[in-house]
């Protein structure tokens, strides 16, 4: 096989995968802090998605100028879903949890079925088929622009983790929730802030996607299994992790495509979550048990 | 926190078998009869996760996994080489158990519960789909359609009614499983390793083994489902029979209606039929009944964990409250 | 009837139990006791085949036990009960010890008629129908006691069966356990509560960080100066908390 091919095909995978580490690393800062599977995070990126998009038909917003809108109201929906939901049920089982966010995303998909029926939607923008050159492989611009912005947005959440008080206070309640509150820390307030944050991402990557992808109200199921995949593979909680995996599983479903054809190409996905589960269940870098 | 509900007597038993049996002579309009073949459809593969998911703790997001395997087997083997449809129902049985066994045993040698359970039978569902969607003995995309040739030899009923009675059949086995389960030993284990896996295992109980058998026969069940609905629609696709929706509906039936008790999927089942039927009726809006049952399965969760036959059973003062 | 050997365990570079020995004699009361973290419940969960061994050997019924699931160890008669109690919540407390029963007769009623037996004679007969979920912590205690039981066991390991009672109900505990054992159950348990362990137990073993540092009858243990140092040497913050 030529080389280019080869190469393009890599470098692609890793511009998707950095925006799939995006939508990962909200999912393995809720799963850090608040120790839930936010089984609801494909389908409230699908609604993400579905917001830029009409943010795109009825006010003209580019996508990535949208984002100044979408964070902020993703965060704020995140927010409201803990302490109206999610909040009440997250000290209990661990199935229970992960039963409610079941079924929130299922109502939260029928309902996108109900409003905006079934068809998919893709998004045009004046600069959707522009090519950037890179020798004589060509990317599709949006595609590169998406990249960069999810992982300066990965480098910003890292930072804002590491430095904020708010940051401090969220990595000392995903490390002991009891000392936490012993200090004085609002550990409810917390993870509500965590779950919104986890939500606010995928604000963001709505707005990354939407110019390389598309929307219905199955891509959901998409999104979720590979959120799960990204996250198990590169540990829960990892934030490393998240970057890394985010890569390798962009790189997967690049490879996957081109050597199985696009049907089959699907699979490895699927294949890594289970290797992984079977055989080192704490991922690349979590902590084991 | 639940509390030992009386046991049903056999009348009770006897009694919604015969209420079932009349059901369709008593509204014999396609429409009715139809509801009746999907609630009691539902209600056999809501007891397939049952068994699995309520009484052994055993929950899974991609029970479709067994639905898909029994569906692609029977009507492989009745298209593609002419296998007499009846010889399906066996061999999907057949074919569901065995994919049990696989998940089961990869999954429970590696000590996988819970939650993470629950994530690797939905990869193992996506894989399956993504395979059949790819190969071409399944017809890929495009899926298999059966001819129809209605007669009861082909396994195909003219009349519907046909069908009704059958699935009728298969429920009462499944319940009469479902009885078993509360009253065996077998049973017994199952509920003690679905509330404290270590401490059955502390009594002597080989939890993996026991954890394997009960996904096998689940998975078997789960296989027939497919078969039945095989023929029943007469065409099955990738998505259809391995997607997610059928694992959501097999799971919402049985948690709802009640998990771990008998009747649960069927109540279950006919309260999203019920709910389903209507809401086409009344609005056509796609989607609709499902919003209205993920929203249940969130109040029940959070109000009513095991489900609507504690409701019902409080409600006829069936024990002390 | 169970022989430990030099068994020792590791985790990481902590050596939890070394080459710790011990014998329970047939039909006798057996206690371990040691200051807390000295390894107590890990040399249990070590003999009832929970954690790997990493050197030594366990004999019970003079077959080697080592490495062995347990579900087996449990099913040849060694059965143990759990520091924190882990009853089946949702079940009742006639079906808890009824699970446990089963492992002696395959048939319901008689699994079921023998757990009545069993919640009786241990005092348990008059709350058969409450879920386990709400019980006191003594009734869980005798819960988790019961549950061995009705396995018709032949050692049990009672893990600080008496750790939460108040003196009424670990002098209740106390003769449940010496009924229990005029059946000719052979008992080996961890104890704090020093007067239990006083009265109940024919031979003791003292643990300190891993080591069998003493053992003999009850009245000679508790004088020898190496055990009294082994205690107090933790000084008033009493050492490590939930670890035994």
């Amino acid at each position: 096989m030529d080389s280019t091919i080869l190469i393009s095909a890599a470098l692609n995978g890793l511009l998707v995968g950095g925006i799939y580490t995006l939508v990962a690393s909200g999912l393995t800062l809720i799963y850090g802090v608040l120790h839930i599977i936010n089984f609801a995070h494909g389908s409230l990126l699908m609604m993400g998605m579905f917001g830029v998009y009409y943010l795109l038909i009825k006010l003209r917003l580019d996508p990535y100028i949208s984002m100044l809108i979408m964070v902020p109201a993703m965060y704020a929906i995140g927010y409201v879903l803990y302490k109206g939901l999610i909040g009440r049920f997250s000290s209990g089982k661990d199935e229970n949890i992960l039963l409610i966010t079941l079924g929130l995303s299922i109502v939260l998909e029928n309902l996108a079925l109900m409003f905006f029926k079934g068809d998919t939607r893709t998004i045009t923008v004046g600069y959707s088929d522009t090519m950037v050159e890179l020798g004589p492989l060509l990317f599709s611009l949006p595609k590169v622009i998406s990249f960069f912005i999810a992982m300066l947005l990965c480098a910003l959440l890292g930072l804002y983790i590491k430095k904020s008080n708010t940051g401090k206070a969220i990595r000392a309640v995903a490390k002991e929730r009891m000392g936490a509150r012993l200090v004085g820390i609002d550990v409810d307030r917390i993870f509500a802030i965590s779950y919104g944050i986890g939500v606010a991402t995928l604000g963001a990557a709505a707005c990354l996607l939407m110019p390389i992808f598309y929307v219905s109200p199955y891509t959901g199921h998409v999104f979720v299994l590979v959120a799960f995949t990204v996250v198990v593979l590169g540990g829960m909680g990892s934030f490393l992790g998240a970057v890394v995996g985010g890569l390798i599983v962009g790189l997967t479903e690049s490879f996957g495509g081109l050597f199985l054809g696009e049907s089959l190409g699907q699979i490895g996905i699927s294949l890594i979550f289970i290797l992984i589960l079977l055989f080192r269940p704490q991922g690349l870098f979590g902590a084991r048990g | 926190m639940r509390r030992t509900p009386e046991p049903i007597a056999w009348t009770g038993h006897v009694l919604i078998l015969a209420v079932a049996c009349i059901f369709p002579f008593v509204f014999p309009s396609p429409f009715m009869v139809n509801f009746g073949v999907l609630a009691l459809f539902y209600a056999f593969i809501g007891q397939s996760w049952n068994i699995a998911g309520g009484f052994a703790g055993q929950l899974s997001f991609g029970h479709v996994v067994f639905f898909g395997a029994g569906a692609y087997a029977s009507t492989i083997l009745q298209v593609r080489f002419g296998v007499n449809p009846w010889i399906g129902l066996p061999v999907s049985a057949v074919a569901g158990g065995l994919v049990g066994w696989l998940i089961g045993y990869l999954s429970f040698r590696a000590g996988l519960r819970g939650s993470y359970f629950a994530l690797i039978t939905l990869a193992f569902a996506e894989m399956l789909r993504i395979i059949a969607n790819s190969v071409e003995i399944t017809g890929g995309g495009l899926g298999l359609l059966i001819p129809a040739k209605p007669s009861v030899a082909n396994f195909q009923f003219s009349e519907r009614v046909g069908f009704y009675f059958l699935i009728l059949v298969l429920v009462t086995v499944s319940i009469a499983i479902a009885i078993w389960l509360k009253h065996s030993r077998f049973g017994a284990q199952l509920a003690a390793i679905r509330e404290n896996e270590d401490a059955a295992r502390a009594l002597g109980i080989n939890v993996f083994s026991e954890k394997l058998k009960i996904l096998i026969l689940s998975g078997a069940l789960g296989g027939i489902g497919g078969c039945f609905f095989s023929q029943y629609f007469l065409y099955i696709d990738p998505i259809i029979v391995f997607g997610v929706d059928k694992s959501v509906e097999m799971l919402l039936v049985s948690m709802i209606g009640g998990a771990g008790t008998v009747y649960g999927p069927l109540i279950g089942a006919v309260l999203l039929a019920a709910i389903s039927d209507t809401a086409r009726v009344v609005t056509n809006i796609q989607g609709l009944s499902l919003v209205i049952y993920g929203g249940l399965l969130i109040l029940i969760i959070a109000f009513l964990p095991n489900g609507l036959i504690d409701l019902i059973q409080r409600l006829t003062k069936r024990r002390p409250k | 009837m169970l022989a430990v050997n030099n068994l020792t365990k590791r985790f990481g570079g902590l050596t939890a139990v070394d080459h710790a020995s011990l014998i329970v004699p047939e039909g006798k009361i057996i206690a371990l006791i040691g200051p807390n973290g000295a390894g107590k419940t890990t040399l249990f969960a070590c003999i009832a085949g929970f954690l790997s061994i990493d050197e030594g050997d366990v004999q019970f019924l003079n077959t080697s036990v080592k490495g062995r699931p347990v579900y087996e160890i449990a099913r040849l008669g060694m059965v143990r009960t759990f520091q924190i109690t882990q009853p089946f919540s949702r079940l009742t407390v006639h079906k808890n010890i009824a699970v446990g029963a089963f492992q002696r007769y395959r048939h319901r009623k008689e699994a079921f008629a023998y757990a009545h037996e069993i919640a009786q004679q241990v005092g348990m007969g008059s709350i058969l129908e409450l879920p386990a979920a709400g019980l006191t912590v003594a009734m869980r205690k005798r819960l988790e006691l019961a549950r061995t039981l009705a396995t018709a066991p032949k050692l049990l390991l009672l893990d600080e069966v008496m750790a939460g009672l108040n003196p009424t109900e670990i002098s209740e505990i106390v003769d449940v356990i010496k009924d229990i054992r005029a059946q000719g159950v052979t008992i080996l348990l961890i104890e704090h509560v020093m007067q239990a362990v006083m009265g109940l137990s024919e031979y003791l073993y003292v643990l300190s960080y891993g080591k069998i540092i003493a053992e003999g009858p009850p009245a000679d243990v508790v004088r020898n100066p190496i055990v009294v140092e082994a205690y107090l040497g933790h000084g008033a913050t009493g050492g490590d908390s939930g670890h035994a």
